[in-house]
């Protein structure tokens, strides 16, 4: 007699729960996600959608209470002001300066690592690439703070040359955060480019085109969209970030003018808070356009 | 690491020349060599007379067509097969038209606007090929283009790329491991082994005479039977099984036994054992004759074959002949 092909048994708890779950996609990734999203919605977008009701209320300024009532004022002092249109323009164009420069800096790196750069050297370079990353904020940001003093070890170095280090001001701020956001502008690039087959640079040099003419009409345009997505990520720290800028340098940012008002005028606060969201969001619809959203 | 040693390879303008081997036996790295994407460690290698060992690649009139068809994704069709004239500065006019050409040759005009992800990828292929030829090379180099596509657009391609060598008269030297390939489009072929040559020849020379075992089994199969202290090689489809005790006029015969089938549609290939040691693969033609007139499992046969078909073989290869 021949055994039998198929052998249908009774179940128990757990499979009948496992067989209500097979089938159903939608069913498995909605009870996967629940907990996650509940998180995102209530308490993320829920502060955020707090924040935004927050910025059209009022602060009584005598008694310095909140006045719970719509508004636009905080918006026109924002837009009226010329020290806030001034804090505003001076973060985003230093925001700029310092994806620019980490563009220009992480690029050969990550090309080295990617295509120039043997295994061993490559795993080393990602480890070097990362370590900073495994070090406190605040302890890099102080050290920055300790280097650009007074009597910090830049104008030592400087000296002899009878010239002066970048003290307290807007230069400070872009040492600083391009220092602080280097790898986050590395890591995607170095990714994108490993994601070019070599084949095509062989491709481009078999069809007689030199190195730099390879460089600039194969490399560069495959690499660009890994180069905006890491610069989503430079421009966006730099624009929300206070404490560097509080730490080396004594102009103000929009992080640092948030934090003095939250004491005195939450609502002013608040709609200063918007201006970066708003830039972001301007910004990764740019991005967005240019095709980063495939490399991060 | 010696990828390669003691190569020396003479191809004639206009001919379709096949490098055959297994992976690892040197044919792709001696593509490379012919490219310029890796320098010989000793050695000269002449284009049309010149010396162009030592030239970058992209200083050297030839073109290849890369097993992966390496198409810049960024660029429509039209861009990537005009990428060598656009660099080589062609003006607008003549880039076009020639553009345009390739692209009609490759049987893929209008094709122009898409983007290498929206082709198929027999379609890839061609205009790899147009991107290629429409710089008019000296020689193209093509390093296993089929290997990617199914059976029957292999078999379409292999008549398409043959064709379209005739018509432009470029020098195309093929890299391949698959023996049936070399021998339906070649010219002439070179079998590679080990990072050596082991025969270059026609592709009916090297079929009907090979000089080694190893060119008798990777072109074929490995038949080879050792008698008197001769060793030689009997092609499958020139051995007959004959009734026993039939007169065998004129051939060489064996008793073997029928030790195993292998049905393939147009044919069924015997293995036999022969009882003066050895065995014998052979296939016979399924014409449809009567029920049991075909050999079955087990059954005693005689097998037998002219002498003029029964190849000598000098060695398992000729690595001894070669000169470090």
């Amino acid at each position: 007699m021949a055994t039998d092909a198929v052998v249908v048994k009774k179940r128990s708890a757990g499979r009948r729960l496992a067989g209500l779950f097979y089938g159903r996609p939608r069913l498995q990734i909605g009870s996967l996600l629940a907990a996650p999203m509940a998180w995102l919605v209530i308490l993320y977008m829920g502060s955020l959608v707090v924040l935004l009701i927050t910025a059209f209320w009022t602060v009584n300024p005598l008694s310095g209470s909140v006045i719970k009532e719509f508004s636009l004022v905080n918006f026109e002092e924002l837009v009226n002001v010329p020290v806030y249109r001034e804090i505003i323009w001076r973060t985003v164009r230093t925001a700029a300066l310092v994806t620019v420069t980490d563009a220009l800096i992480a690029f050969p790196i990550a090309f080295y690592m990617a295509k120039v750069a043997g295994r061993k050297t490559k795993a080393a370079l990602v480890v070097a690439v990362l370590m900073p990353l495994w070090a406190s904020y605040l302890v890099k940001v102080i050290a920055w703070r300790a280097m650009l003093a007074e009597h910090g070890v830049i104008n030592w170095a400087l000296a002899p040359l009878g010239l002066h280090g970048p003290e307290g001001g807007v230069t400070a701020v872009w040492l600083t955060m391009s220092y602080l956001w280097l790898p986050y502008m590395i890591l995607p690039v170095f990714a994108g480019l490993e994601r070019i087959p070599d084949s095509l640079i062989s491709a481009s040099e078999d069809l007689g085109a030199h190195p730099l003419t390879t460089f600039r009409r194969v490399i560069l345009p495959l690499s660009f969209p890994a180069v905006v997505a890491g610069s989503i990520f430079t421009f966006s720290l730099t624009l929300g970030d206070y404490i560097a800028p509080k730490l080396v340098s004594n102009e103000q940012f929009i992080g640092t003018s948030i934090f003095d008002s939250i004491t005195n005028n939450q609502p002013f606060a608040a709609a200063f808070a918007l201006v970066p969201i708003v830039v972001v969001i301007a910004y990764l619809g740019v991005a967005r356009k240019l095709g980063a959203f495939e490399h991060v | 690491m010696t990828a390669v040693a003691g190569i020396d390879l003479e191809i004639r303008a206009g001919e379709f020349f096949t490098m055959l081997g297994p992976s690892g036996s040197g044919k792709t790295t001696t593509l490379r060599m012919i490219a310029g994407f890796e320098d010989p460690t000793s050695g000269t290698i002449e284009l049309a007379g010149v010396d162009v060992a030592g030239l970058p690649p992209y200083e050297r009139a030839v073109n290849t067509v890369f097993q992966d068809y390496a198409l810049f994704p960024h660029m429509t069709v039209a861009d990537n097969v005009a990428y060598g004239l656009k660099v080589a500065k062609v003006d607008k006019a003549e880039r076009a038209r020639r553009r345009d050409e390739a692209l009609a040759m490759v049987r893929l005009p209008g094709y122009g606007d898409r983007k290498p992800a929206e082709l198929s990828g027999g379609q890839r292929q061609r205009v790899a090929l147009a991107r290629a030829i429409v710089n008019r090379p000296r020689v193209l180099l093509l390093d296993e283009p089929l290997g990617a596509l199914d059976l029957k657009l292999r078999e379409q391609m292999q008549t398409e790329l043959k064709s379209i060598q005739g018509e432009v008269g470029i020098t195309f030297v093929y890299v391949t491991h698959d023996q049936d390939e070399a021998l339906t489009m070649s010219d002439r072929i070179a079998v590679f082994n080990d990072g050596r040559i082991e025969q270059v020849s026609t592709p009916e020379d090297l079929y009907e005479h090979p000089v080694n075992e190893f060119v008798a089994d990777f072109v074929g199969v490995s038949n080879i039977l050792e008698r008197d202290g001769e060793r030689f090689t009997v092609r499958p489809e020139k051995i007959e099984v004959l009734a026993p005790g039939a007169t065998a006029d004129g051939l060489v015969t064996e008793r073997g036994r029928v030790a195993g089938i292998a049905y393939a549609g147009a044919v069924t290939r015997y293995t036999v054992t022969l009882d003066a040691g050895g065995s014998l693969q052979l296939v016979r033609q399924n014409v449809g004759e009567a029920p049991g007139a075909a050999p079955t499992a087990g059954a005693e046969v005689v097998v037998g074959w002219r002498p003029e078909h029964a190849a000598r073989v000098s060695g398992a290869t000729n690595k001894e002949e070669v000169a470090p």
